[in-house]
């Protein structure tokens, strides 16, 4: 009998890295298809060019840097950045601004830092940002919602394509008729006018909570998210600290000056609030690591996210949150380590 | 400070209606079915007995008997040297035919000193201790006594002398006996309540005794169904209201001594303490029934049952096993190996270590021997970078961030592993198994340790250099300082001589009689060599 060598403890995790991984990317895919149903398939051609450009800048770095690279890929972790990236564009984006954030994020936001677990800003994010201050135009431009009563037309997959091929609409197509504001934007842009809530919420753009459409997609998402914690992909810290962290300050708005403050309802269903929560934050690497720093991460995401969105110069404020947050970590995690059994404090 | 802290809290504790939670902890499957199929059996006499006169905590004992004598089954070969100590018994009778250094199941693999029997199959029993019937009219300390010579100790695993626990003082709120039994494959406690729950109250009602408390509970964990039939049977027949069964819900590490004081009083055990500081003194159900028949029968710890498991093995199941048997031997009683028997290890798939051979003998802490294959014990897969998941803080029975504390073992920054608690690890495993990165935490866990006391013996063994290498320093600078201070007092002496004609003879005299007692001294010594 050969005796090779097993060191306890001799019994396996069940789980890995790529299932982890995998589960969040299926966790996507009920918000997936409500996004293309309420805002046509472009959802589909950003993902599939940020997949292609992670996978082929992380197989490139991996070769630069003398690993493995198909180890690495099978992770996952390259695929879930860029879905993550393509979700936070807008449907019409050119292929290659949604090319660039994936090479940005894979290349300096992570390989850089040492690839898997050694980043410390959210990649996905960092892509986001990079592309937010080169593109100011193209990040801006989104589509109304379809399928939600709203009159603006419907852009067919032509023009869809012919847009993320070139990066112009085709003849005879302007974005005048085909564009339309977030909610997130329209009720900034209508607020710095001086209209009140109650008006700008009067607006054919608006549902229940958020904007038509987009409430539903955040729906969506959340259900992915509770997925996520049933499998126990995620724990409730960080989506509860980001979503008490976003609703506390804009509840005591709301109730100070409902005129110039939307409800909480509406910062809850709005923009990416429900990604960040569930699919944006809880990204395990650039968070901070024990339960409490976790609430405490959550907390800090959603408080700046409504200090950005109703005070800063961006209708969201969700990747700069993001962004700011993890460079809190290493203080979060030096504050929050729990006491170890035994000790007194 | 103990006598309060056992005093405090102690009413609300222990009801078998409140059972509080140890943090972490993780759900195994248990294979425990494979070995509980069929009843303990009980494993022939050997043709030879190899015994280490350490099988505990403490110092190795020291051998009382010599190469070439007889000895019978029960007769003391080792006394315990130390307060923290066993002693070790033969376990069949025959000859001594060496004491040597010989494999003994441990993770080093490493040999240490043995006493080894060439047994003659006659099994000729000694008849050294009375049986303690009476017990209940003898004192602790001779209940004490009794345990000590008997080499008692325990039997969950750690094998720490039973002795010394009992000399816990006075004052304690409650006996635990630990039946929990959480690790993966080990069923040798569960087949012990199903065949013989009375010998473990009859061990529970004399270690009552010996502590002089009145309160003790016996817990098993929930996937023990069958044990906890034969104890509440037994306990009903014994109608003892010192006694009681607590069932704890199945979740590892719960049978960690501190894992389970915590389930069943809520109390944490200190960091750098031991049970009794809060009250409490747990033993093994197995510790429970030896203390039973070394009390009752007067029979010394000289056999065991051990868990035979896995694939691996053709006729898994439960044996006593005298001590000192050849790991092969009992492979052999069960059948011996199967094709694909792949791994041979001691203890439980979580916390057992591999064997680096099947000559090691078992001993008193062999509870388990788990013979796996690859289908049993899967290769592990290469690690990927730590995501900082926290699973692992999740399952931390100690409270640890893994994650952390990972990162200083691996750049072996030591000082700051310490200060995250590396002490405090205790090894259970548990990170390990919910890793999604596959990351080898304990082993890293367990080389940090290894590392600070390895630095620690240096440290130690270069300031004991240095003081000497000060001290010589300093007792040359006083010699010479002496030197001078003589040669000054002469000069002067001389000096003062010039002027006095008398001084200066007795001082000359004294020169030539000192050179003559030198000359002599060297004639002397010549003479001698």
């Amino acid at each position: 009998m050969a005796l090779p060598a097993t060191h306890p403890p001799h019994v396996r995790p069940k789980t890995s890295v790529t299932r982890v991984m995998g589960e969040v990317v299926a966790a996507l895919i009920p918000a997936t298809a409500v996004y293309v149903w309420f805002f046509g398939p472009g959802l589909l051609l950003n993902m599939a060019v940020a997949v292609a450009v992670a996978v082929a800048s992380e197989i490139a770095v991996l070769r630069l840097r003398g690993r493995d690279a198909g180890a690495s890929l099978k992770d996952l972790s390259a695929v879930v950045t860029a879905v993550l990236l393509a979700f936070a564009l807008p449907p019409l984006t050119p292929w290659y601004v949604t090319a660039i954030g994936s090479l940005f994020a894979i290349v300096f936001a992570k390989q850089l830092y040492g690839g898997l677990g050694y980043n410390p800003f959210n990649p996905a994010m960092a892509g986001y940002v990079v592309l937010l201050i080169s593109f100011p135009a193209e990040l801006t431009r989104w589509l109304p919602a379809v399928h939600a009563g709203l009159e603006s037309g419907y852009v067919d997959f032509g023009t869809t394509l012919a847009y993320f091929v070139s990066g112009a609409l085709p003849a005879g197509v302007s974005w005048d008729a085909i564009g339309g504001a977030t909610p997130l934007d329209d009720l900034k842009t209508r607020l710095s006018v001086a209209e009140t809530i109650s008006e700008i919420r009067a607006a054919p753009l608006y549902g229940d909570f958020g904007g038509k459409g987009w409430e539903w997609v955040s729906n969506a998402v959340a259900l992915g998210g509770v997925w996520l914690l049933f499998r126990k992909v995620i724990r409730w810290h960080i989506p509860v600290g980001v979503l008490a962290g976003l609703t506390f300050p804009a509840t005591v708005a709301y109730l100070l000056d409902p005129g110039s403050h939307p409800s909480p309802g509406f910062h809850l269903f709005s923009g990416a609030t429900m990604l960040a929560a569930f699919f944006i934050a809880t990204d395990p690497v650039s968070a901070a690591t024990s339960p409490l720093g976790r609430l405490i991460y959550g907390f800090g995401i959603g408080l700046l996210t409504f200090v950005i969105r109703s005070w800063g110069g961006y209708p969201d404020g969700v990747a700069f949150a993001v962004l700011l947050m993890n460079m809190a970590v290493p203080t979060i995690d030096r504050y929050t380590r729990p006491r170890i059994f035994g000790h007194v404090s | 400070m103990a006598e309060a802290a056992r005093k405090g809290r102690g009413g609300r504790t222990l009801s078998a209606a409140r059972l509080f939670k140890f943090h972490g902890g993780v759900h195994l499957e248990g294979h425990k079915d494979i070995a509980t199929a069929r009843p303990i059996q009980v494993a022939g006499v050997p043709s030879r007995l190899v015994l280490p006169l350490n099988q505990h905590v403490g110092g190795p004992a020291e051998a009382l008997v010599a190469e070439g004598d007889k000895v019978l089954r029960g007769q003391p070969i080792g006394r315990p040297t130390g307060y923290v100590g066993a002693g070790v018994h033969a376990s069949s009778s025959g000859t001594v035919i060496a004491i040597r250094d010989h494999p003994v199941p441990h993770p080093s693999g490493l040999t240490a000193p043995c006493v080894v029997i060439q047994t003659d199959g006659e099994d000729r029993s000694w008849d050294g201790y009375d049986p303690l019937s009476n017990y209940r009219t003898l004192n602790g300390p001779a209940l004490r006594a009794r345990v000590r010579e008997a080499g008692l100790v325990g039997l969950g695993g750690a094998a720490f002398p039973t002795a010394v626990k009992l000399s816990a003082g006075s004052g304690l709120k409650a006996l635990i006996l630990n039946g929990a039994e959480c690790e993966p494959y080990i069923c040798c406690d569960d087949m012990l309540l199903r065949e013989r729950a009375s010998e473990v109250i009859a061990g529970a009602q004399a270690l009552l005794h010996a502590l002089e408390i009145e309160r003790c509970v016996i817990a098993i964990e929930d996937d023990k169904p069958e044990a906890l039939t034969a104890l509440n049977a037994a306990l009903e027949q014994e109608a003892d209201p010192r006694l009681r069964v607590v069932v704890v819900p199945c979740l590892y590490p719960e049978g960690g001594e501190k894992q389970l004081i915590q389930v069943l009083t809520g109390e944490e055990v200190p960091a750098s303490g031991v049970p009794p500081d809060i009250g409490y003194l747990v033993h093994n159900v197995g510790t429970a029934a030896a203390v039973a028949r070394a009390v009752l029968q007067g029979e010394p710890l000289i056999s065991r049952i051990v868990t035979v498991t896995g694939s691996g093995v053709a006729r898994p199941g439960n044996v006593e096993v005298r001590l000192g048997t050849p790991v092969a031997d009992v492979i052999d009683a069960c059948g011996g190996y199967t094709e694909d028997a792949r791994h041979l290890i001691m203890g439980g798939g979580m916390m057992g270590f591999p064997l680096a051979s099947a000559e090691v003998p078992v001993i008193k802490a062999t509870n388990c021997l788990l013979i796996a294959t690859e289908a049993d014990i899967r290769p592990r897969q290469p690690a990927l970078p730590c995501i900082r998941c926290g699973e692992c803080a999740v399952a931390c029975p100690a409270h640890l961030l893994p994650q952390q504390l990972y990162w200083h073992a691996r750049s072996e920054n030591l000082d700051a592993a310490t200060e995250t608690g590396l002490f405090d690890c205790i090894e259970c495993g548990s990170c390990d198994v919910v890793c999604p990165s596959n990351i080898p935490l304990t082993s890293y866990f367990r080389f940090a340790k290894a590392e600070v006391f390895a630095r620690e013996r240096e440290r130690v063994s270069s300031d004991l250099a240095r003081e000497r290498f000060e001290a010589r320093e300093q007792r040359l600078a006083a010699e010479a300082e002496a030197k001078r201070a003589k040669t000054e007092a002469r000069k002067k002496a001389l000096k003062k001589a010039g002027e006095d004609s008398s001084t200066r003879k007795a001082m000359i005299d004294d020169v030539v009689a000192r050179s003559k007692a030198r000359k002599a001294d060297a004639s002397g010594d010549k003479g001698s060599s």
